[in-house]
């Protein structure tokens, strides 16, 4: 009946338009329903200019090979947010008629997933040391530098932005600034932050890491050692020593080290910038944390650094966060 | 033609058959000329691209190490790394089978090739594609992002120009053929150039790749990258290969076209199963599981007949320098197909998603089936072309440094990547599973130096069999 060993015309026809049949069944019927269907969610905002080159430099300096963007409903991605939804892309177009839609979903982690990294590491000056040099400030890491976003100048214009790195980590002489590409870039990690889904609260997502599936938190309270490792320590360090210069070592630290631990929390929850410590100014900023963690996870951070690498200090109760926090509340409410 | 003879006698390789244990040429192929050069030329283009890729890979895979070794814009990996792929899947792997396809064709169809221009402007095409493309990704564009769709569409339009090319040229080589029944290893070469055309065009088209539909079309064109191109090039030639070097016939033809017409209905199925858990509709991940399973019917049915064609020759296989490529090829066809099987599972997908096990099945698969059947192509049939004997040692150590090589990329990819992916679902810190993947990235390396050591003996022999230059050569190259 089919003659197909014989007849090269019928052959061939009929493989290529089963494929393309096939090809419209599987990839091009289902893209083209998802593209159209897909609204961004209502809760989430249009790009801006600046993040838009971000996620260009992000794409053409290849991220996208060692980071992935998307949150899959399974137990190791409990810890990186809510779980990715189609309309959390629908903001990603086609750039221009040279270029196609990035491709930001990624395949593979050599490097931890970026959704939320925006409100995981706010700081831009954290951003732009670690990718001026990763292992500047996590000294394990294998992430590539980016030297080339960034140029040395003898004296820094008035707007520049003026990369501290630690020492033997800047260039030798010379001020360390960073270009326009590492602004937008920066500007587009710290953009990374996920809307919730409608009818969800803000902070129902959760982007909090290192705790809610640790066998600790099992077994009762939250584990402090295992926050720190993912909350604290890309800037103070593991062993709590910080970065000379860049983050203050808690290791011995006043505020750590008080009998009295209200300053301490105060400090987790609303972070901290320009204050010299010991006598030494640090130019990066110390974030908040009172979104990210609950009452449980601060208690059990700060009983972490307050019994670790020689510190021995009272620890602190969640009933004395709750309770710092409420004042700090009540405090902001009544300076409005 | 006499050239060819001719090249035996002139090469003086004659006495090596005394010292070596494995059997020489059987015969000299009364091929044109012209179709000898191009065949050659595919192979050298092909040896080049895969040289300086895997240079690349060995590069890359030392910045695991030491990552300041690669701080500069154009060394570093998020640059190299789509060159890495990139080069060795357009410019060696597709080269490399094409150089073998033309041959096949032509042989199969006991006919002349349609057209030599075609096939000039085929490779040609295809070699400015891959140097346009390197040249774009070190400068710093990318086309998004979207493995193996990273050069711009300029550059994978002239990519498509040659799959023209050899489309037609196939085609009406086929359809001049001087035989009855159509080989069933021109099923697979020239479903492969149709299937591929249009893949690219989808994957490169506008209007439906905003947003999710980008995703949809990135898991589409990246599995029929490797499963309706490599897979059914490197399975022609190799229903070619295998019994011209055992002398008798394929075991069973219809377990060959059993196995095609179920790897076009499943294989084109099974894309989403690179986004397995991503938030593209649910439906399609179910499709493409299943039918990963169901990718068990042709990859068994191909091994099988391979298998089975190969049984009672043992000592045909130890005595030939070719032959032991394409019995590693076809264990690593099946073995790296039912690994991807099981990777395809949700359970285990679980464990192996986004790490480096992944990275160990694309070597299995491209390295271990791909490109240990075009080694097997090359040295089995090419001599013959140009009647020049290769050194069977250096043939030898290629061999093992290549498979050794690759036991401990494969090993160690596979065992690191599931610690990693266990590391992950226990919830361990990030930095903590990228120090436990450091002895595991040390042995990729080993491995990788053993394998781009071999390509370099690879370059040599092919360079040992080029066919002597003659006049009439020189003059049949101007047609
Ligand atoms: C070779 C793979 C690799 C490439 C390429 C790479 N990274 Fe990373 N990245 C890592 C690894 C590994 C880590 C974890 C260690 C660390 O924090 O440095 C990381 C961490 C990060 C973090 C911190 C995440 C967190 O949760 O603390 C950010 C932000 C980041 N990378 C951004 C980038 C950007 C932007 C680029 C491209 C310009 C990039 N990375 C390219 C491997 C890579
Ligand atoms: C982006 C980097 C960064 C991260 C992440 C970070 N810190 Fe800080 N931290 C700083 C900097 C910078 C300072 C000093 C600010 C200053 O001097 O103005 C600081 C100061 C502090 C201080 C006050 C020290 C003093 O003597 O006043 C404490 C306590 C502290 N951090 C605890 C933490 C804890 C706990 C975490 C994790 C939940 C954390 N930090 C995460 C950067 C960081
Ligand atoms: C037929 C059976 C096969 C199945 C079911 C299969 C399945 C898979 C799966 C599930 C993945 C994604 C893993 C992940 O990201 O978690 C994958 C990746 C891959 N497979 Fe296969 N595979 C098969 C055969 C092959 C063959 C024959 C080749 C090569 C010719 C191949 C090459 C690749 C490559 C290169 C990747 C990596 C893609 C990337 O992320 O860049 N596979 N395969
Ligand atoms: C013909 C030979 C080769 C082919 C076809 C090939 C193919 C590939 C493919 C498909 C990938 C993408 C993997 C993925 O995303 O899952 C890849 C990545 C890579 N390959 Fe190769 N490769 C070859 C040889 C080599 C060699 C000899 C080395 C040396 C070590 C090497 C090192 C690497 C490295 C380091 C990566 C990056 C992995 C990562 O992103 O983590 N490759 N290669």
């Amino acid at each position: 009946m089919f003659e197909f060993h014989r007849n090269e015309q019928l052959l061939f026809s009929t493989v290529w338009l089963l494929f393309v049949v096939l090809t419209v069944v599987i990839a091009i019927g289902p893209a083209l329903t998802s593209q159209s269907t897909n609204e961004p969610l209502p809760t989430s905002e249009p790009m801006t200019d600046l993040e838009r080159k971000g996620l260009k430099v992000y794409v053409n300096e290849g991220c996208v090979y060692c980071h992935t963007q998307q949150v899959r409903p399974v137990k190791p991605d409990e810890n990186l947010g809510r779980p990715s939804a189609p309309g959390d892309f629908a903001r990603v177009e086609r750039p221009g008629i040279w270029r196609q839609t990035p491709a930001i979903l990624g395949s593979e982690r050599t490097g931890p997933d970026l959704t939320n990294v925006g409100k995981r590491q706010p700081s831009g000056q954290w951003h732009l040391m670690h990718l001026y040099n990763p292992r500047a400030v996590v000294s394990e890491s294998i992430m590539p530098s980016f030297k080339w976003l960034f140029r040395v100048v003898d004296r820094p214009a008035e707007d520049a932005t003026v990369v501290s790195m630690p020492g033997g980590y800047g260039p030798e002489d010379g001020t360390l600034v960073a270009t326009d590409r590492a602004e937008t870039l920066v500007a587009y990690l710290q953009s990374l932050d996920q809307a919730p889904l409608p009818g969800q609260d803000a902070a129902g997502g959760g982007s909090k890491k290192g705790s809610t599936s640790s066998p600790a938190k099992e077994a009762g309270g939250p584990d402090g050692a295992s926050i720190y490792a993912s909350s604290c320590a890309s800037c103070h360090q593991s062993n709590g020593a910080g970065v000379p210069g860049a983050f203050p070592p808690l290791k011995g630290d006043p505020v750590v080290t008080a009998e009295d631990p209200r300053r301490h929390v105060e400090i987790i929850l609303e972070g901290l910038s320009g204050k010299k410590i010991e006598g030494t100014s640090y130019s990066a900023a110390m974030p908040g944390f009172a979104d990210q963690l609950d009452d449980d996870e601060i208690a059990a951070v700060v009983n972490h650094e307050r019994t670790s690498w020689g510190n021995s200090a009272p620890t602190v109760e969640p009933e004395d966060v709750e309770a710092i926090r409420k004042a700090m509340k009540e405090a902001s409410d009544e300076s409005l | 033609m006499t050239q060819s003879h001719r090249g035996a006698t002139q090469s003086g390789r004659a006495d090596r058959r005394v010292t070596a244990s494995k059997s020489s040429i059987d015969e000299v192929v009364d091929a044109d000329p012209r179709l000898v050069r191009l065949v050659f030329w595919y192979a050298a283009s092909a040896t080049f691209w895969l040289v300086a890729g895997t240079a690349v890979g060995e590069f890359l895979g030392l910045t695991f190490i030491w990552p300041e070794i690669a701080s500069t814009s154009w060394l570093s990996f998020g640059r190299l790394r789509p060159v890495h792929t990139n080069t060795v899947f357009w410019g060696w792997s597709s080269l490399g089978a094409l150089a073998v396809a033309h041959y096949v064709v032509a042989r199969t169809s006991r006919t002349e090739l349609f057209s030599y221009r075609l096939g000039w402007v085929a490779l040609g095409a295809i070699n400015l594609s891959v140097i346009a493309g390197d040249v774009q990704l070190i400068a710093g564009i990318n086309n998004g992002g979207q493995e193996y769709r990273e050069f711009i569409w300029p550059v994978m339009a002239l990519f498509a120009v040659g799959l023209v090319a050899c489309g037609v040229n196939f085609y009406r080589t086929i359809a001049d053929r001087n035989t009855d029944a159509i080989y069933i290893s021109n099923w697979y070469i020239l479903a492969a150039v149709i299937w591929t055309l249009t893949l690219v065009t989808v994957a490169y088209l506008p209007g439906y790749q905003d947003g999710i539909g980008q995703t949809i079309i990135q898991g589409y064109y990246m599995h029929q990258g490797v499963g309706m191109w490599f897979t059914p090039l490197a399975l022609g030639l190799t229903y070619y290969s295998l019994p011209k070097l055992l002398n008798k016939p394929i075991y069973s033809y219809s377990l060959g076209v059993l196995a095609f017409w179920t790897q076009l209905l499943f294989y084109t199925m099974i894309g989403s199963h690179h986004f397995v858990f991503a938030p593209i509709p649910w439906w399609i991940q179910t499709v493409a599981i299943i039918f990963s399973i169901g990718m068990i019917v042709p990859v068994v049915a191909g091994t099988a007949n391979f298998l089975l064609t190969m049984r009672g020759s043992g000592t045909t296989i130890s005595h030939s320098y070719a032959l032991p490529y394409l019995v590693v090829g076809v264990v690593f066809y099946c073995v790296g197909s039912l690994q991807g099987s099981v990777e395809a599972l949700r359970s285990a997908n679980l464990y192996w998603h986004f790490t480096d096990f992944t990275v160990g099945h694309s070597h299995i698969t491209m390295y271990g089936f791909v490109a240990f059947l075009i080694w097997g192509g090359i040295y089995g049939l090419l001599p013959r072309l140009s009647g020049r004997e290769p050194p069977h040692a250096l043939i030898g150590a290629h061999f093992w440094l290549s498979l050794s090589g690759l036991i401990l990329y494969g090993v160690s990819m596979s065992i690191g990547g599931t610690i990693q992916g266990s590391m992950w679902i226990e919830g361990v810190p990030f930095i903590e599973t990228v120090q436990a993947m450091t002895p595991y990235w040390v042995w990729r390396a080993i491995g990788g130096t053993a394998m781009f050591l071999g390509h370099l003996i690879f370059a040599y022999n092919l360079w040992s069999i080029w066919p002597a230059v003659s006049e009439s050569d020189e003059e049949a190259a101007d047609v």
